[in-house]
Protein backbone atom coordinates (compact mmCIF):
# COMPACT_ATOMS: atom_id res chain seq x y z
CA UNK A 1 0.00 0.00 0.00
CA UNK A 2 1.43 3.50 -1.11
CA UNK A 3 2.63 5.79 1.93
CA UNK A 4 1.37 9.60 1.96
CA UNK A 5 4.93 10.25 1.26
CA UNK A 6 4.97 8.22 -1.84
CA UNK A 7 1.95 9.02 -3.45
CA UNK A 8 3.38 12.80 -3.48
CA UNK A 9 6.47 11.86 -5.44
CA UNK A 10 4.24 10.41 -8.09
CA UNK A 11 1.99 13.77 -7.67
CA UNK A 12 5.60 15.52 -7.61
CA UNK A 13 6.28 13.65 -11.05
CA UNK A 14 3.11 14.36 -12.75
CA UNK A 15 3.16 18.30 -12.13
CA UNK A 16 7.03 18.48 -13.23
CA UNK A 17 6.58 16.45 -16.33
CA UNK A 18 3.53 18.76 -17.95
CA UNK A 19 5.62 22.17 -16.83
CA UNK A 20 8.95 21.10 -17.73
CA UNK A 21 8.01 18.33 -21.26
CA UNK A 22 4.89 20.87 -21.95
CA UNK A 23 5.81 23.92 -20.74
CA UNK A 24 2.46 24.15 -18.88
CA UNK A 25 1.25 23.30 -16.10
CA UNK A 26 -1.44 20.47 -15.18
CA UNK A 27 -3.66 21.02 -12.83
CA UNK A 28 -3.63 17.66 -10.44
CA UNK A 29 -6.61 16.85 -8.58
CA UNK A 30 -7.04 15.00 -5.34
CA UNK A 31 -5.89 11.42 -5.40
CA UNK A 32 -8.36 8.51 -4.44
CA UNK A 33 -7.90 5.27 -3.40
CA UNK A 34 -10.28 2.49 -5.53
CA UNK A 35 -10.37 -1.22 -5.87
CA UNK A 36 -9.92 -2.86 -9.12
CA UNK A 37 -8.87 -0.96 -12.64
CA UNK A 38 -10.10 2.04 -13.23
CA UNK A 39 -11.33 2.31 -16.42
CA UNK A 40 -9.10 4.01 -19.52
CA UNK A 41 -8.72 6.67 -22.15
CA UNK A 42 -7.73 6.06 -25.87
CA UNK A 43 -3.78 4.63 -24.82
CA UNK A 44 -2.34 3.58 -21.98
CA UNK A 45 1.54 3.22 -21.12
CA UNK A 46 2.15 0.40 -18.54
CA UNK A 47 5.19 0.21 -16.21
CA UNK A 48 5.88 -2.87 -14.36
CA UNK A 49 7.63 -2.38 -11.29
CA UNK A 50 10.05 -4.86 -9.62
CA UNK A 51 12.42 -4.74 -6.68
CA UNK A 52 11.56 -3.59 -3.08
CA UNK A 53 8.17 -2.79 -4.09
CA UNK A 54 6.34 -4.79 -6.98
CA UNK A 55 2.80 -3.28 -9.17
CA UNK A 56 2.36 -1.52 -11.75
CA UNK A 57 2.18 2.39 -12.39
CA UNK A 58 0.31 3.62 -15.60
CA UNK A 59 -0.83 7.07 -17.54
CA UNK A 60 -3.62 7.06 -19.44
CA UNK A 61 -5.15 9.67 -21.73
CA UNK A 62 -7.12 10.74 -24.65
CA UNK A 63 -5.95 10.88 -28.47
CA UNK A 64 -7.28 14.49 -28.25
CA UNK A 65 -4.85 15.73 -25.26
CA UNK A 66 -1.84 13.32 -26.77
CA UNK A 67 -2.43 15.53 -29.89
CA UNK A 68 -1.83 18.53 -28.22
CA UNK A 69 0.85 17.48 -25.81
CA UNK A 70 2.74 16.59 -29.09
CA UNK A 71 2.25 20.01 -31.01
CA UNK A 72 3.79 21.64 -27.29
CA UNK A 73 6.50 19.49 -27.65
CA UNK A 74 7.24 20.52 -31.42
CA UNK A 75 6.87 17.09 -32.87
CA UNK A 76 5.00 17.46 -35.74
CA UNK A 77 3.73 12.99 -36.03
CA UNK A 78 0.64 12.57 -34.69
CA UNK A 79 0.16 8.50 -36.13
CA UNK A 80 -0.77 5.70 -33.93
CA UNK A 81 2.66 4.72 -33.31
CA UNK A 82 3.55 8.13 -32.14
CA UNK A 83 0.40 8.01 -29.46
CA UNK A 84 1.63 4.57 -28.36
CA UNK A 85 5.59 5.99 -28.12
CA UNK A 86 4.04 8.83 -26.09
CA UNK A 87 2.25 7.53 -23.23
CA UNK A 88 5.33 4.81 -22.83
CA UNK A 89 7.57 7.99 -22.42
CA UNK A 90 5.17 9.62 -19.92
CA UNK A 91 4.73 6.51 -17.81
CA UNK A 92 8.88 5.59 -17.91
CA UNK A 93 9.59 9.45 -16.92
CA UNK A 94 7.02 9.74 -14.13
CA UNK A 95 8.08 6.09 -12.87
CA UNK A 96 11.95 6.83 -13.40
CA UNK A 97 12.00 9.83 -11.51
CA UNK A 98 10.02 8.24 -8.56
CA UNK A 99 13.54 6.59 -8.06
CA UNK A 100 15.13 9.94 -6.84
CA UNK A 101 12.87 9.17 -3.98
CA UNK A 102 12.28 5.73 -3.76
CA UNK A 103 15.88 4.57 -4.42
CA UNK A 104 17.33 2.12 -6.84
CA UNK A 105 16.02 -0.41 -6.34
CA UNK A 106 12.39 0.44 -7.24
CA UNK A 107 13.29 -1.23 -10.89
CA UNK A 108 10.99 -0.36 -13.70
CA UNK A 109 10.39 -2.12 -16.90
CA UNK A 110 10.25 -0.88 -20.18
CA UNK A 111 6.95 0.55 -21.08
CA UNK A 112 4.32 -1.59 -22.72
CA UNK A 113 1.26 0.15 -24.46
CA UNK A 114 -2.52 -0.84 -24.45
CA UNK A 115 -4.83 1.38 -27.54
CA UNK A 116 -8.04 1.46 -29.11
CA UNK A 117 -9.70 -0.99 -26.39
CA UNK A 118 -10.87 -0.57 -23.41
CA UNK A 119 -9.21 -3.58 -21.42
CA UNK A 120 -9.00 -4.54 -17.76
CA UNK A 121 -5.26 -3.51 -16.82
CA UNK A 122 -3.92 -6.93 -14.64
CA UNK A 123 -3.28 -5.64 -11.35
CA UNK A 124 -1.39 -7.43 -8.92
CA UNK A 125 -3.39 -9.59 -6.71
CA UNK A 126 -3.70 -7.95 -3.04
CA UNK A 127 -3.09 -4.29 -3.92
CA UNK A 128 -5.57 -1.39 -4.61
CA UNK A 129 -5.22 1.33 -7.07
CA UNK A 130 -4.33 5.24 -6.31
CA UNK A 131 -5.77 7.14 -9.61
CA UNK A 132 -4.20 10.40 -9.99
CA UNK A 133 -6.89 12.65 -11.44
CA UNK A 134 -4.88 15.11 -14.53
CA UNK A 135 -6.30 18.20 -15.89
CA UNK A 136 -4.28 19.66 -18.76
CA UNK A 137 -5.76 22.51 -20.64
CA UNK A 138 -9.49 20.87 -21.65
CA UNK A 139 -8.37 17.50 -21.18
CA UNK A 140 -8.54 15.00 -18.44
CA UNK A 141 -5.97 11.84 -18.06
CA UNK A 142 -4.97 9.78 -14.85
CA UNK A 143 -1.74 8.33 -13.30
CA UNK A 144 -2.64 5.05 -11.82
CA UNK A 145 -0.20 3.68 -8.99
CA UNK A 146 -0.60 -0.01 -7.46
CA UNK A 147 1.65 -1.06 -5.40
CA UNK A 148 2.49 -3.45 -2.71
CA UNK B 1 19.81 30.08 -32.95
CA UNK B 2 23.32 27.56 -33.14
CA UNK B 3 25.74 27.29 -30.95
CA UNK B 4 29.18 28.08 -32.35
CA UNK B 5 32.84 26.54 -31.16
CA UNK B 6 34.82 28.94 -30.00
CA UNK B 7 38.07 29.01 -32.03
CA UNK B 8 39.71 31.91 -29.95
CA UNK B 9 43.09 30.65 -31.52
CA UNK B 10 41.89 30.95 -34.88
CA UNK B 11 41.84 27.10 -36.02
CA UNK B 12 38.49 25.89 -37.24
CA UNK B 13 35.86 24.69 -34.17
CA UNK B 14 36.24 21.31 -34.01
CA UNK B 15 33.45 18.47 -35.78
CA UNK B 16 31.87 16.01 -33.73
CA UNK B 17 30.04 13.15 -34.80
CA UNK B 18 26.57 12.47 -32.87
CA UNK B 19 24.78 9.76 -32.20
CA UNK B 20 21.97 9.32 -30.00
CA UNK B 21 20.27 6.34 -28.42
CA UNK B 22 16.57 6.16 -26.82
CA UNK B 23 13.91 3.50 -27.53
CA UNK B 24 11.67 6.43 -28.42
CA UNK B 25 11.35 8.14 -31.08
CA UNK B 26 9.78 11.25 -30.05
CA UNK B 27 12.59 11.48 -27.90
CA UNK B 28 15.39 10.69 -30.42
CA UNK B 29 13.25 13.32 -33.03
CA UNK B 30 13.49 15.99 -29.80
CA UNK B 31 17.35 15.48 -28.95
CA UNK B 32 18.12 16.10 -32.48
CA UNK B 33 16.21 19.04 -32.72
CA UNK B 34 16.60 20.85 -29.53
CA UNK B 35 20.67 20.58 -30.16
CA UNK B 36 22.11 23.80 -31.48
CA UNK B 37 25.42 23.05 -31.80
CA UNK B 38 26.92 23.43 -35.65
CA UNK B 39 29.76 21.29 -34.88
CA UNK B 40 27.68 17.76 -33.99
CA UNK B 41 26.80 16.32 -37.06
CA UNK B 42 24.44 13.32 -36.68
CA UNK B 43 25.52 9.74 -38.34
CA UNK B 44 22.90 8.23 -36.58
CA UNK B 45 20.18 7.34 -34.30
CA UNK B 46 19.18 3.81 -32.24
CA UNK B 47 16.96 2.22 -30.54
CA UNK B 48 18.42 -0.50 -27.76
CA UNK B 49 21.79 -0.79 -26.59
CA UNK B 50 22.63 -3.98 -29.78
CA UNK B 51 21.62 -1.76 -32.72
CA UNK B 52 23.84 1.17 -30.49
CA UNK B 53 26.23 -0.87 -30.78
CA UNK B 54 26.66 -1.97 -34.24
CA UNK B 55 25.95 1.84 -35.34
CA UNK B 56 28.47 2.68 -33.37
CA UNK B 57 31.00 0.31 -34.93
CA UNK B 58 29.92 1.40 -38.38
CA UNK B 59 29.92 5.51 -38.00
CA UNK B 60 32.65 6.15 -34.98
CA UNK B 61 30.85 8.71 -32.90
CA UNK B 62 32.64 11.25 -30.85
CA UNK B 63 29.53 12.16 -28.51
CA UNK B 64 26.62 10.07 -28.03
CA UNK B 65 23.75 10.79 -25.64
CA UNK B 66 22.36 7.57 -24.10
CA UNK B 67 18.84 6.21 -22.44
CA UNK B 68 19.10 3.92 -19.69
CA UNK B 69 15.90 1.72 -19.96
CA UNK B 70 15.84 -0.08 -22.64
CA UNK B 71 14.69 -3.34 -24.58
CA UNK B 72 17.45 -5.81 -25.56
CA UNK B 73 20.62 -4.21 -23.79
CA UNK B 74 19.85 -1.11 -21.40
CA UNK B 75 22.04 1.96 -21.49
CA UNK B 76 24.82 1.03 -18.70
CA UNK B 77 25.48 -2.43 -20.28
CA UNK B 78 25.48 -0.17 -23.67
CA UNK B 79 27.84 2.64 -22.00
CA UNK B 80 30.26 0.46 -20.70
CA UNK B 81 30.43 -2.00 -24.18
CA UNK B 82 30.87 1.58 -25.87
CA UNK B 83 33.84 2.58 -23.76
CA UNK B 84 35.70 -0.20 -24.69
CA UNK B 85 35.48 0.00 -28.20
CA UNK B 86 37.02 3.67 -28.28
CA UNK B 87 37.78 5.38 -24.60
CA UNK B 88 37.51 8.68 -26.12
CA UNK B 89 33.86 8.59 -26.71
CA UNK B 90 31.99 11.34 -24.37
CA UNK B 91 28.67 10.06 -23.20
CA UNK B 92 25.86 12.36 -22.10
CA UNK B 93 23.11 9.65 -20.18
CA UNK B 94 19.64 11.18 -20.87
CA UNK B 95 17.47 9.17 -18.65
CA UNK B 96 13.93 9.23 -16.22
CA UNK B 97 16.21 7.36 -13.64
CA UNK B 98 16.30 9.79 -11.06
CA UNK B 99 18.49 8.38 -8.09
CA UNK B 100 21.79 9.15 -7.10
CA UNK B 101 23.37 5.41 -7.45
CA UNK B 102 22.10 5.12 -10.81
CA UNK B 103 23.61 8.27 -12.43
CA UNK B 104 27.06 6.99 -9.97
CA UNK B 105 26.83 3.73 -11.74
CA UNK B 106 26.70 5.43 -15.26
CA UNK B 107 29.76 7.75 -14.99
CA UNK B 108 31.64 4.75 -13.12
CA UNK B 109 31.25 3.01 -16.69
CA UNK B 110 32.26 5.42 -18.65
CA UNK B 111 29.53 8.37 -19.05
CA UNK B 112 30.66 11.88 -18.85
CA UNK B 113 27.38 13.69 -17.98
CA UNK B 114 24.22 12.99 -16.77
CA UNK B 115 20.74 14.86 -17.66
CA UNK B 116 17.20 13.93 -16.37
CA UNK B 117 13.63 13.61 -18.29
CA UNK B 118 12.24 15.51 -18.72
CA UNK B 119 14.37 18.29 -19.54
CA UNK B 120 14.15 22.08 -20.86
CA UNK B 121 16.22 22.86 -24.52
CA UNK B 122 18.20 24.89 -22.68
CA UNK B 123 19.34 21.91 -20.14
CA UNK B 124 20.05 19.88 -23.12
CA UNK B 125 21.91 22.33 -24.64
CA UNK B 126 23.89 22.90 -21.56
CA UNK B 127 24.65 19.15 -20.82
CA UNK B 128 26.08 19.15 -24.37
CA UNK B 129 28.64 22.42 -24.37
CA UNK B 130 29.67 20.88 -20.81
CA UNK B 131 30.40 17.00 -22.83
CA UNK B 132 32.41 18.68 -25.80
CA UNK B 133 34.28 21.85 -23.72
CA UNK B 134 36.91 19.43 -23.36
Amino acid sequence: MLQEQELKTFVEGTTNYFEVAAQQPASIGSPYLTEGSPAVHDYTGIISISGKREGIVYFTAPRAMLTVLLMKMQENDFSHETMRDLVGEVANTISGNARRDFGRDFIISVPSVLAGEKPEIPLPPGTRSFVIPINWRSHSAKLVVSLK
Amino acid sequence: MAINGSAPNGRAPRSFKLMIVDDSNIMRRRIERSQQFDELELVGTAGNGVDAIELFRRTDPDVVTMDLTMPQMDGIECIAKLVELKPAVRILVISALADKATAVEAMEKGANGFLNKPFTDRQLNEAIAELIRE
